[in-house]
């Protein structure tokens, strides 16, 4: 199973093996050296914003930590803590949970939540507060039909849970981001032989049992997989927060950054966060080291679904389907809603413009993004030596890190390399060149594919370790290069795997704010930063169009996801 | 190698159709504007309806005087825009904007207002005003900021975030009247006095207000005017009093949205022109009329309505001074957990 941060078994592997190489001192033949450089150049170009943020956390303006200690810090590491247990916890059972119902059960209406689970990924975390907060606030239609009902004047004669709260953050961001779970959880539950179930069954265990002691651990480096993202995502995640006014370390981060003026403060606690996710999944990967799986070839045959009868199948139904209708349907009403009656302002010319650049970024970083992580995946797959190991993980890094300070962390080189041209040109030709790359749309992609690599090769790698090295060395002895052997033999066998990765990062492209706004040329608006520039200032009605389109393009690519996983079975 | 060759001209064909430089167009002004482009896109339009120059936008809320630092001299961006004093002086005490030596800038703009060594330039002012509720607060009972801490008003106040740069330039001017201890005292007070955790933008303090979850909030004056202008939104606004606090003495706190130019400015004359053009009747009377701000040229008078909510004595402080202490301010709110 993929991951793309420190590969635990890599000490292991070199230890162990036969010729017992040590590390910087490998041996490439000359089929491999290509792979191993470009390899080499791509993390170091993907490395180069990570490093900047770690240039700028050894250069703070001034030491903000013993303040933070005295203050603020303890309360945003618990509420950072909280917050990801919560939504890891909730997504881990809605997604889990739900790919359970789906991939075990038969029952009405499963064949369209198979894919209508998927659905909330579409919608921005944001863009779902917003929403809900709107509808469940004290002017809102639910309080001020319980107002009507009871006869209750101010928000003091009654109780009522607030959204803006911890509790509404943890809700609002699981239902949106547990599909990553769901997603992964499915394609483990799938995957797995039926003979293993027939086996676990004939020695007695029930479904339930068969689920928690077989299925359930085999699935594990999956769900973790996606578990991670989801930790990830909450870890950056400023919108919300901020609108709920929780106080997580990103506020502490942008705090620091803008009202302390102390952008290298800021980016000790980016690097904090980032230390955080690590020890995170170092310490999930280290629970399982002593595990390994092996994909057993495909017995063309999957494990039979249990048919749910009657109210046992309404059960089931209503179950899956809750998610669905909290995270996707609810927001998509409302959203509808708003968008027909505020059409006159919200609606204007320049909204097949703003549509087309979110839909070019987003298919640019998209493809750009899944041509890396298969160089990188692949190339780690031909050298085992750990430099590429560590690079490949290295490079990865970049998802760990909230958007806004990465932008910085693009906008430092760029416009070194920018201005070192400039100076050349200037001094050998008497010519400015000004700025070539900052400021340009390339930035915003470059920015995407290094926020969202991760997810990329995390899904190519998942796909392509499950390719046995038979194929490799059959094809190789048949006289193919490695790069003829990609083409061949491994991109067709992970072609589903790969398509999926791609559409998740343009979904994710689709939705991405803050380093789109810092890093964008003049004039140049996408659907995102539409809907923020009203958004931002509560106006969430007056951009409620764009938001819908955002939530309907993202839709598209959920449904070929769906394909791509199903057929898999 | 083909491997090489595939990558190359991927590489290659994305920089070409995504790279195009963006140069020093003689008939171009480029604006970095940390505010929303809706707000001042009229002013904009009008400008370049009437000299032919075109205005070209980035709006973020961050990030902005970091991407100008790093650009350095390439820059294309010409004109900074804030909301508030504090970014103004950042950018100012970073080096990454230069003076402009203008009669009609001096003109228009009263000299509280901008930087005395002409770096900066305010366009609009603002009040940090008290909001208060028209049937269950007691107007003497806040007649100064100091009175927001009163034990009179506990669990009746609410606002937005502290460190919103609003708040922070109140609590600055607050440090800089009392000093940091007592500002630090008053702080604590009026935290132990709120109504919620600070949260929300300032309007959503009025709306609050109006549905009696508390009774005083702070908030800009132009809100009052937009909201009276929302068909949704004058309910709140009518179940308030608009207050300008400190008339007795000090006068109020008042912040602005403003201007420079960038060291580097390849358009310099062309941006030089905007800052005029917006200083000037025409553009103030938009700001006036649209944003329901008030205007820093003296000759331009603010809209009937916000003249309606009378006139007032504004704080004589330096806006340098709030905007040094903004800092200090940030720690503050931080020490007495203000936001949690």
């Amino acid at each position: 199973m993929p991951f793309f941060f420190f590969k635990v078994s890599c000490t292991a592997k070199f230890i162990q093996h036969p010729e017992g190489y040590y590390p910087l001192n490998f041996k490439l033949n000359a089929q491999e050296r290509p792979w191993f450089i470009s390899s080499l150049v791509i993390a170091i170009l993907i490395g180069l914003p990570i490093a900047a943020v770690v240039y700028l956390a050894v250069f703070p303006e001034e030491n903000i930590w013993p303040h933070l200690l005295d203050t603020v810090l303890p309360t945003y590491i618990e509420n950072t803590f909280i917050l990801m247990l919560g939504v890891g916890i909730s997504t881990f059972l809605l997604g889990t949970g739900s790919a359970w119902l789906i991939s075990m059960y038969d029952f009405p209406g499963k064949k369209w939540l198979s894919w209508g689970l998927l659905l909330p990924f579409a919608v921005p975390a944001y863009v779902i507060a917003y929403t809900y907060t709107d509808f469940l606030e004290y002017a809102g239609p639910v309080q001020s039909a319980l107002r009507e009902l009871f006869g209750w004047k101010t928000a003091r004669d009654y109780w009522f849970p607030e959204i803006r709260s911890m509790g509404g953050a943890i809700v609002m961001m699981s239902l949106v981001l547990y599909p990553y779970v769901y997603m992964l959880a499915r394609a483990a539950f799938l995957e797995q032989s039926v003979s293993l179930y027939q086996v676990s069954r004939s020695l007695g265990t029930t479904p339930f049992q068969y689920f928690r002691r077989v299925s359930l651990p085999i699935a594990r480096p999956a769900i973790a997989v996606g578990l991670s993202l989801v930790l990830m995502e909450t870890l950056n995640d400023f919108g919300t927060v901020d609108y709920f006014a929780v106080q997580t370390l990103t506020a502490g981060l942008y705090d620091t950054w803008l009202n302390m003026s102390n952008i290298g403060g800021a980016a000790q606690i980016a690097l904090m966060m980032m230390a955080f996710v690590i020890i995170l999944i170092t310490m999930e990967r280290y629970s399982r080291r002593r595990q390994k799986q092996y994909q057993s070839r495909n017995q063309g045959s999957t494990v039979p679904s249990h048919k749910l009868h009657g109210a046992r199948g309404y059960l089931a139904f209503t179950v899956a389907f809750l998610p669905v209708l909290l995270g996707f349907l609810f927001p998509f009403i409302l959203l509808s809603i708003y968008a027909i009656k505020y059409f006159e302002i919200s609606w204007h010319n320049n909204f097949v413009e703003y549509a087309l650049n979110s839909f070019m970024l987003a298919s640019t970083a998209a493809f750009v993004t899944l041509v890396i992580g298969i160089v990188l995946t692949y190339s780690k797959r031909l050298n085992s030596n750990p430099v590429t190991q560590y690079l490949v993980s290295f490079s990865s890094l970049g998802y760990a890190i909230p958007g806004a300070v990465l932008a910085i962390g693009v906008i430092i080189p760029f416009a070194a390399v920018d201005n070192a041209l400039d100076e050349l040109s200037r001094n050998y030709f008497n010519y400015s060149t000004g700025l070539i790359l900052s400021g340009t749309a390339f930035a915003i992609v470059f920015s995407y594919s290094v926020r969202f690599l991760a997810v990329s090769s995390g899904s190519v790698e998942s796909s392509l370790s499950k390719v046995t090295p038979n194929m490799d060395m059959a094809s190789r002895s048949l006289g193919h290069s490695y790069l003829s052997t990609l083409f061949r033999v491994h991109l067709p066998i992970i072609k589903r795997g790969a398509l999926t990765g791609m559409l998740v990062v343009f979904v994710d492209c689709l939705k991405e704010l803050p380093a789109t706004l810092i890093l964008r040329p003049f004039n140049f608006e996408t659907l995102a930063t539409q809907v923020y520039q009203f958004a931002s200032d509560e106006l969430l009605e007056q951009s409620a169009l764009s938001a819908l389109i955002i939530v309907a393009v993202g839709i598209l690519p959920v449904v070929l996801l769906d394909k791509s996983i199903s057929q898999k079975s | 190698m083909p491997f090489f060759r595939f990558i190359s001209v991927t590489v290659l064909t994305l920089i070409a159709l995504f790279a195009s430089p963006v140069s020093a167009n003689s008939q171009e002004v480029n604006v970095y504007s940390y505010r929303q482009p809706f707000l001042v896109q009229p002013m904009f339009d009008k400008f370049t309806e009437q000299s032919g120059i075109k205005v070209n936008v980035v709006f973020a809320k961050k990030g902005l005087a970091e991407r100008l630092k790093r650009e350095g001299r390439n820059s294309p961006a010409d004109l900074i825009f804030t909301v508030d004093i504090g970014r103004l002086m950042e950018v100012t005490n970073k080096d990454l904007v230069q003076a402009v030596d203008s009669a009609i800038l001096k003109d228009n703009v009263p000299a509280q207002y901008r930087d005395p060594q002409d770096r900066w330039f305010g366009l609009t002012t603002r009040t940090r005003s008290i909001y208060a509720s028209k049937d269950r607060a007691n107007l003497a009972d806040i007649q100064d900021y100091e009175d927001l801490a009163k034990p009179v008003w506990k669990g009746r106040i609410c606002t937005r975030s502290g460190k919103h740069p609003y708040n922070l330039a109140l609590i600055a001017s607050m440090i800089a009247h009392h000093g940091e201890a007592k500002a630090k005292t008053w702080l604590q007070g009026v935290k132990d006095n709120l109504a919620r955790r600070p949260q929300g933008n300032d309007r959503a303090q009025v709306k609050a207000i109006n549905e009696g979850i508390c009774d005083l909030s702070l908030g800009n004056n132009y809100y009052f005017g937009k909201m009276l202008n929302d068909k949704e939104q004058v309910a709140w606004a009518n179940s308030v009093h608009l207050t300008f606090p400190n008339q007795g003495n000090r006068g109020t706190h008042v912040n602005i949205s403003g201007v420079a130019l960038t060291k580097h400015a390849p358009n310099k004359a062309n941006a030089i022109k905007l800052m005029e053009f917006l200083t000037q009747d025409f553009a103030q009377g938009l700001y006036a009329e649209q944003n329901f701000e008030y205007p820093v040229n003296k000759n331009v008078e603010p809209s009937h309505l916000v003249k309606s909510w009378g006139s007032f004595k504004s704080d004589a402080l330096p806006l340098a001074d709030i905007a040094n202490l903004r800092k200090t301010a940030a720690k503050l709110v931080d020490e007495v957990a203000f936001d949690e």
